[in-house]
Parts: structure tokens; C-alpha cells; sequence
């Protein structure tokens, strides 16, 4: 709609220039204003803070066990018998979907030492994220552990998967013993 | 202007295939890309631009807010603390949210005034005018209901002001005040419904931003010397790149301000008082609106006097709520044809006076009433003493300094057993702010007033012949041989 009769030509090096430094100021303001936005929906630091729990292993029954949550994640916290303890140590890793040993799946105290009797689990099946059923509610499954009800999932005295549809063993969380009777529990 | 021809050519086979669809593409290019708009637009009409950036920002973090934000009595205090300090960010959003509103009024304001500087609101703008007023009516009310939300002391004793000017209604209007808080007084129901509600008011301002913007491509812009658009070619440029540039300028201009605000003084426009939780039993002992409200709530207090059945608390509430009315009808109060204040010499006047007594009127709204406008012009306060003599009071007054308090101790000590004297101290009669805001408020309401008139009587300058032919003028150097490209 404009007649173009400027005199000088338009030196297009400096037009685009101009358009480019623009735009990426424009582009840069508008990317940080929307990591602000993106960012607001991660864990606040009060959520964060929540995420891990010191627990009182000594209050735990023998051959029974505790549900704790953290940060609203199911924790099992279960205290063996020596039947247990044996059961879990005496099998051949070979045959286990997930090989692993008992004892790497406890961890040791301030001295090096481990606790056997208190094994401390994820509570959540590793197939499609069930609380699995144990000692609590009287039913541990055809290994003595625990059981998924959801789609029959079979755990031993160690948390390993046994027999059906779960691909891996229960994972142990994150935790260390604060002292012989506590241990800390973080996500 | 929608007379406009559409100068959209689909270049691809989608873009054709679109068209003949849903030609939003067209739509888009011929309003926001090929829009005709007057060449000679000054920074003042940056504000609606403006004013679209604060929405789309208040509505973004709005939106966000909402989701750390938990609305109960219990709960809002601390949710909001809790977004201030644990979420990630939520302080510079909190800050933009806040701000915003600031930012949000101040442009309003500009664009307001720009309206009526340049007679915007006349034929045949008035609809456009019009639906301008409800989305300031409808800005307010979201601004006050989100002050609610933060249950602060402020949040909560200006909340109770605001319901209570509904209870001046006579008949029903106890009735509406109970029904608009849920209940005897403010509390978790009234704080829901008010979220609600703050959450709701921004789409319909979207909503009428979108009116807003439709009823100002019929006719088109207005433009600093009010004359319209003659001929397309000679007296407008595209939208884009022209206005589109230099909105863009002012926008960062005015987020450069906005960021001033957010950064280093987040809390320089709020109230301290915001930042203790509500306590229904201790009111703030100076309790005032945002800044943006000022000027109506200086109106409001102003009214001191019954008129014949109208008792003052009503007649406070007519007149604040007539301040705003009273912009809805301007396109019929103004009976001059010209449209800028360029060419109005009276009325120009008049609108400078207009502008200084709306920035007055937000001095007074934030002092106190009883104090003095000037300090140093108030005399010293006298002691009265008063006492009864036979069963009626009576009272007797001292001036001066420390002889003026022996002088009524003897005569409170000469009086007879049965008296009972007091002593008070009263300070001297003077301009107070009460007195001034009620000069402002007449002033307010005159100009409308006086629009009328100065419109019939007015000899307005000389008109300029069109778009083209002013700027041409105001630039004679540029004129040259040839023909300035746009």
C-alpha cells in the first residue's frame, strides 16, 4: 500500500540484524519466563523436605512387619525370624528371575556390620505399583513373603520376585541405620 | 476498518483449502497484519497493547497461582506463605500476580485518559467506549476479590468494607449483604465463592476484550487530531509492521518499569497490615484500598451529609458508584463535534483540571479524613472541660500552653461536688481532608458537567483537513520532493 521512493536503498544486513537480535531477546525473555512456569510444578521445598523418615525398627514384631509412607510412597519394614533369615539365604540365586543375594539387599550399619533381622523394602509390586499383602494381613504368599493380589505376584522373605507377572525384585530403598535401633528412610 | 478489503492471497494449497473453510489466516492478516490504522498514532495509544500483555500475564499466573493456592480460612494464609517460600518460583509469580494488578490499573488509567483526551468514547465509538467501561467495572471487581484471598488483616476488613456498602441499600440491602457473604459475616463460604469468582472474572474480560477489539475495527482507530480516516492510501500504514514495532517498543518499556516493581519493590504498592492473618477482631488502624481504588474511596467518604431521606452512608455509596456510572453515559454528555482536546481550548482546560483532581482525590482516599490537609495551618488544640451545672452539661474551653491547662485544673477544681468535669484535648477547627474530598468530588461530577456546556458554546480551532495533510504540516522538512514513505 506504500510507494517505496526513499532515495537510499534499504541495507537488508542491517534490517536483518535488527530483526535477529529482536527476536532473540524476545525468544530468550519469553524461555525463562517459561522455565518459571514449567519449573513451579516440580517437588516444593517443603515436599522435598517431607521425603524421608528416621524409623523405629525396635518397635517392629518379630515376624512381622510395619507399612510406613513416605511422601506418600508405601515402605514395608519387616523384622525375619531366623526360619526366615535361612529361607532367604539358602536359596540358589540361579533359579531367581532377578538374581541377588540376600545380603545385597541389606545395608550395613555405621560399623559395617548387618542387621538381618530388619529388611527394609519398596511397597509397591514392581508390576503395576499394588501394595502387595504379608504378615499384616496374614497372607505371604507361596515364598513366605509377600503376595500382590492384583495379578498374583509372588515375593520371598527377602522381597525377591518369585513367581508371576512382577519383572524384578522389590527395590530397597535409599536408607541408612542413624543408630542400632533406627534407621533413615529417604526417596 | 471493516470496510477494509481483504488484501489476504492464500499462498499454498492448505492455506486455500483453510480459506474456504475457516479462514482464521485471513481473519488473522486482515486484523492484526493489513489493518489500516491512522499514521499519525502517538505513544499514548500504546496502551491497549499494553493492557492485552497484563491480561494474558495475570491470567498465566493466575492460573498457576490457583494450583498451590488452597482457599479456606484454615488453609490461605499459609498456602500463600507456602508459595512464597517452598514453591519453586512461586515468589517471582506471586510478585508478577501482584504487581500485575498495579501494572494492569496504571495502564487502564493511561488509556482512559487517552480516551478522553482524544475524545475516543464519541460517535461512532460509543459501543467500543461502552464495553471499555465494563471491562474496568469487571477489572475492579476481579482486583477486589483477589485481594480477598491472601486472608490477610487488609483482605479481610476491606472485604467487609466492600460488602458492607451493599448494606446501605435500603430494604434489602441487609439482606444482599448476607446473601453475597453466605452468612452473618465473611468467613471459609465467602472466601470460596470469591475464588470462584476471581478465577471466572478474567475470561470474561478476555471475553469483552474480544468485543472490545471487534467494535473498534468498524470504525477504526481514533487518532490525535480526531479527524477520520478521508483516504485509505494517503492517511494509514498497515498494523504491521508499523504499530505492531512500536507497541512492541513500548511494551518492553513498560515491562522494564513492571520488572523494577517485581524486583526490587514487590511490596512498595501492598500493605504491611496484608501480611498479618485475618483477625475478625482487630481492625488495621488505617484501613484503605489498593492505590487504583483510591479516587472512589475517596468519593465514598467524602459524603458526610443526609440528603432529605438519604441518609450519608447511602449517599456515599450512589455517589462512588455514579463516578464510575457516569463514564457510561460520557458519549452523550459531551455535545461538541470535535473529537480531539487539540483543538478544544476551553474544554482542554478542563480536562488537565480533570486529570489533577482525580490524582487529588487519590491523596485524599489514602489520609485519614480528620487530618489536615495543610499541618502547619492548623492552630493549636484547646482543652475543653465538660461538666454539668443543674443537670445539663456544659462546657468551657481554654487556649494557650501550659496556662491554659492550670487555668481549667483551678476551674475543674472551683466547680461544685456534683459536676463531674472532664478534661479533653480538641484540636482546632481546620481544612481537613473530608472537606477536601468533598470540593474534589463536585469538581469529579462538574466536569462531566461543564462537558456539556463547553460543548455548546466552545469555538474550537481550525480542524485539519485530514490524516495526511496534519502530518505533512507538523513536518515540513520531510514534505521535500518527494512523497515520505509511511
Amino acid at each position: 500500500m506504500t510507494t517505496e521512493t526513499h532515495a537510499e536503498a534499504v541495507d537488508e544486513d542491517r534490517r536483518n540484524f535488527i530483526h535477529i537480535a529482536t527476536g532473540s531477546v524476545a525468544l530468550g525473555g519469553a524461555a525463562m519466563f517459561a522455565w518459571t512456569l514449567v519449573d513451579q510444578w516440580n517437588p516444593a521445598a517443603d515436599t522435598r523436605a517431607a521425603s524421608a523418615l528416621d524409623v523405629d525398627v525396635s518397635k517392629v514384631p518379630l515376624g512381622g512387619e510395619i507399612r510406613i509412607l513416605i511422601g506418600g510412597k508405601p515402605f514395608f519394614v519387616r523384622h525375619r525370624t531366623p526360619a526366615e533369615i535361612s529361607a532367604a539365604e539358602s536359596v540358589n540365586i540361579s533359579i531367581l528371575p532377578d538374581p541377588e543375594t540376600d545380603d545385597a539387599r541389606l545395608r550395613p550399619k555405621a560399623d559395617g556390620s548387618l542387621n538381618k533381622a530388619i529388611l527394609v523394602t519398596s511397597g509397591s509390586c514392581t508390576h503395576l505399583g499394588c501394595v502387595p499383602v504379608g504378615p499384616s494381613q496374614g497372607n505371604t504368599g507361596d515364598y513366605g513373603g509377600w503376595y500382590c493380589p492384583c495379578h498374583g505376584s509372588h515375593y520371598d522373605t527377602s522381597g525377591r520376585i518369585r513367581k508371576g507377572p512382577a519383572p524384578s525384585n522389590l527395590p530397597v530403598p535409599n536408607y541408612r541405620w542413624v543408630s542400632d535401633s533406627v534407621v533413615n528412610i529417604s526417596l | 476498518m471493516s470496510g477494509h478489503e481483504s488484501t489476504y492471497k492464500p499462498n499454498s494449497a492448505f492455506e486455500r483449502w483453510l480459506d474456504t473453510r475457516l479462514p482464521i489466516i485471513r481473519f488473522a492478516n486482515d486484523t492484526m497484519i493489513n489493518f489500516p490504522t491512522p499514521k499519525n498514532l502517538n505513544y499514548w495509544y500504546i496502551f491497549g497493547g499494553v493492557l492485552a500483555v497484563c491480561l494474558a500475564i495475570q491470567i498465566i499466573t493466575g492460573v498457576i497461582l490457583a494450583m498451590h493456592y488452597e482457599a479456606s480460612v484454615d488453609g490461605a494464609f499459609a498456602s500463600v506463605e507456602r508459595i512464597m517460600r517452598d514453591v519453586p518460583y512461586g515468589w517471582l509469580l506471586r510478585y508478577i500476580h501482584a504487581n500485575g494488578a498495579s501494572m494492569f490499573f496504571l495502564a487502564v488509567y493511561i488509556h482512559m485518559f487517552r480516551g478522553l483526551y482524544y475524545g475516543s468514547y464519541k460517535a461512532p465509538r460509543e459501543v467500543l467506549w461502552i464495553i471499555g467501561c465494563v471491562i474496568y467495572l469487571l477489572m475492579m471487581a476481579t482486583a477486589f476479590l483477589g485481594y480477598m484471598l491472601p486472608w490477610g488483616q487488609m483482605s479481610y476488613h476491606g472485604s467487609n468494607v466492600i460488602t458492607g456498602l451493599f448494606g446501605a441499600i435500603p430494604l434489602v440491602g441487609e439482606s444482599i449483604q448476607t446473601w453475597l457473604m453466605g452468612g452473618p459475616s465473611i468467613g471459609n463460604q465467602t472466601l470460596q465463592r470469591f475464588f470462584s469468582l476471581h478465577y471466572l472474572l478474567p475470561f470474561m474480560i478476555a471475553g469483552a476484550v474480544v468485543l472490545h477489539i471487534w467494535a473498534l475495527h468498524v470504525p477504526g482507530n481514533t487518532n490525535p487530531t480526531g479527524v477520520e480516516v478521508k483516504e485509505v492510501e494517503k492517511d494509514t500504514v498497515p498494523f504491521h509492521p508499523y504499530y505492531t514495532v512500536k507497541d512492541a517498543f513500548g511494551i518492553v518499556i513498560f515491562l522494564i518499569m513492571f520488572a523494577v516493581f517485581v524486583f526490587y519493590a514487590p511490596n512498595v504498592l501492598g500493605h504491611a497490615d496484608n501480611y498479618i492473618e485475618a483477625n475478625a477482631l482487630v481492625t488495621p488502624a488505617h484501613i484503605v484500598p489498593e492505590w487504583y481504588l483510591l479516587p472512589f474511596y475517596a468519593i465514598l467518604r467524602a459524603i458526610t451529609f443526609d440528603l432529605g431521606p438519604i441518609d450519608a452512608k447511602l449517599l456515599g455509596v450512589i455517589f462512588m458508584f455514579a463516578a464510575i456510572a457516569v463514564l457510561f453515559v460520557l458519549p452523550w454528555l459531551d455535545t461538541s463535534k470535535v473529537k480531539s482536546m487539540r483543538y478544544r481550548p476551553v474544554a482542554r482546560q478542563f480536562f488537565f483540571g480533570f486529570v489533577v483532581v482525580c490524582f487529588l482525590l487519590g491523596w485524599c482516599g489514602a489520609a485519614n479524613p480528620d487530618d489536615a490537609v495543610i499541618p502547619a495551618l492548623q492552630g493549636d488544640p484547646s482543652l475543653v472541660v465538660s461538666y454539668t451545672v443543674e443537670g445539663a452539661p456544659a462546657t468551657a474551653s481554654y487556649k494557650g500552653g501550659e496556662e491554659a491547662f492550670e487555668q481549667a485544673k483551678a476551674f475543674m477544681a472551683s466547680l461544685p461536688v456534683g459536676a463531674n468535669p472532664s478534661l479533653a484535648a480538641v484540636p482546632a477547627p481546620t481544612f481537613a481532608f473530608r472537606h477536601l474530598s468533598l470540593i474534589l468530588t463536585f469538581l469529579y461530577f462538574g466536569y462531566f458537567v461543564a462537558l456539556f456546556f463547553i460543548g455548546l458554546t466552545e469555538k474550537p480551532k481550525a480542524l485539519p483537513e485530514s490524516i495526511h495533510k496534519s502530518v505533512l504540516k507538523r513536518k515540513p522538512k520531510d514534505t521535500g520532493n518527494a512523497v515520505p514513505a509511511e
